[in-house]
């Protein structure tokens, strides 16, 4: 790309290859021209929730499906939340002033016990954001104990437990064991996933559903959401 | 850990493959090296280390391997762990009778189950190294995650973590200052054990009893 395509105002662009210069520029990381972009929108009056879908988490479905494809890796993959982000900071607020209640309820997201790892759980748990669910994140090294708070005190839709090793993953088997006991399967739907996982070990555990990757979990959340409502 | 094949007669013509990753070439071809009768009937394949940067084709790499090797060994060993694989490897290696060490990663399998677990579960934050990742600190850690490129993403990976654990395969002090200088720059506390490759000495251990009764 020459000097001259490089240096171009966004303004200058309609809605629609804004929103598509926001995607590409998420692509690339670019974490303030993104947010310019976001800004850019919102001016013209452009709906935050619109300008999310569209320019945000239509981004990242492509950054989903590039890596999963191996063609992004995960540091690009940062970047790229990391652009995402900058553009959420400008959005969260207005979307939580509107009038209209488009949260799709809330999300209780958290590593479980003996795991610290965290950056697949904190990219679904953007791609959850931008997908219209209020995320209350646990953080890392849970025991069963902090879901059971958790639940107690946000009353959430969807729980999900992460997990990066072969080690911690069976400790998800233990949290939904103990919310069997406690009758708590059929108030809370239970997610869970990470790298290690598959279809097999979410069955074995008895967990009601499996996201392979961040983008999945949020288009599978999100259905659950629809199809209960 | 040792890993048991079953030997038939016709298959005493025939060699073993070891096919194993890139960050362990070193260590097995010293012990097979080390072992004549070994070095005769033993085959070693590695698969590039940087596959670990991209885990979910490093089942499908080791198939092509597979289903273009198998008829031509009378047994394969695959030097990997589940390596984030989500359990897809074993599919592959149940697929072609293939086995594996045990084990999530080759830290792990390095240490061993049982300290492994003590090392983590005095201290979650453990950062392992082998001297495979010590030799290519720069490459694989820096530049596999992106430091040289994106240095904002360090806190991103490492947030967490409060301890750099080599686990050495060999007693190298120049390894060893590397290690200690690579842990006092990310600002960890640095933990030295040697444990050797005993992890992969069953394995070439099973190939010697096999070799020597066929």
């Amino acid at each position: 790309m020459s000097e001259d395509q490089e240096d171009f105002d966004l303004n200058d662009l309609d809605n629609k290859e804004l929103v598509e210069q926001i995607q590409d520029d998420l692509y690339d990381g670019l974490d303030e021209e993104v947010a310019e972009g976001v800004e850019i929108l919102l001016g013209r009056g452009i709906d935050a929730n619109d300008v999310l879908g569209d320019a945000l988490v239509g981004g990242m479905k492509v950054v989903g499906e590039d890596f999963r494809d191996g063609i992004l890796f995960v540091p690009e993959v940062l970047k790229c939340a990391a652009a995402m982000k900058s553009g959420m900071v400008l959005l969260r607020p207005i979307l939580a002033k509107s009038a209209i209640d488009i949260s799709l309820g809330k999300f209780v997201i958290g590593t479980v016990k003996g795991d610290i790892h965290d950056i697949g759980k904190n990219l679904v748990g953007m791609m959850l954001e931008g997908a219209g669910f209020e995320v209350i994140d646990l953080g890392i090294n849970n025991p069963v104990e902090n879901y059971l708070e958790a639940i107690d005190e946000h009353k959430p839709v969807i729980m999900g437990m992460s997990a990066l090793l072969t080690t911690t993953m069976p400790y998800m088997g233990v949290v939904i064991e103990e919310f069997d006991k406690r009758g708590l399967m059929d108030e809370v739907h239970v997610m869970v996933g990470g790298a290690p996982l598959n279809q097999e070990f979410a069955d074995a555990i008895g967990a009601p559903a499996y996201g392979r990757d961040a983008a999945r979990s949020a288009e599978l959340a999100a259905a659950y959401v629809e199809a209960n409502r | 850990m040792r890993l048991e094949m079953t030997l038939q007669p016709q298959d005493a013509v025939r060699k073993r493959l070891v096919l194993g990753c890139g960050a362990l070439a070193y260590d097995m071809v010293d012990l097979i090296k080390k072992n004549e009768v070994l070095d005769q009937v033993v085959d070693i394949q590695c698969l590039p280390a940087k596959l670990h940067h991209t885990p979910q084709f490093i089942a499908a790499e080791v198939e092509k391997v597979l289903a273009a090797r198998v008829q031509d060994y009378a047994d394969i060993y695959v030097a990997y762990g589940d390596c984030g694989t989500a359990g897809e490897l074993d599919k592959v290696l149940q697929k072609y009778n293939a086995k594996r060490i045990p084990g999530e990663h080759c830290f792990e399998f390095f240490a061993g189950a049982g300290e492994y677990a003590e090392i983590t579960e005095a201290e979650l934050g453990s950062f392992f190294l082998t001297d495979f990742l010590v030799k290519q600190f720069d490459h694989f850690v820096i530049e596999g995650l992106g430091l040289d490129r994106y240095p904002e993403l360090f806190d991103v990976y490492f947030e967490h973590y409060t301890q750099m654990v080599y686990l050495a395969q060999t007693e190298d002090p120049k390894l060893q200052e590397k290690a200690r200088a690579y842990a006092e720059d990310f600002g960890m506390k640095y933990i030295y054990r040697y444990v050797g490759v005993s992890a992969l000495a069953p394995l070439v251990e099973g190939l010697a009893v096999e070799v020597n009764h066929a």
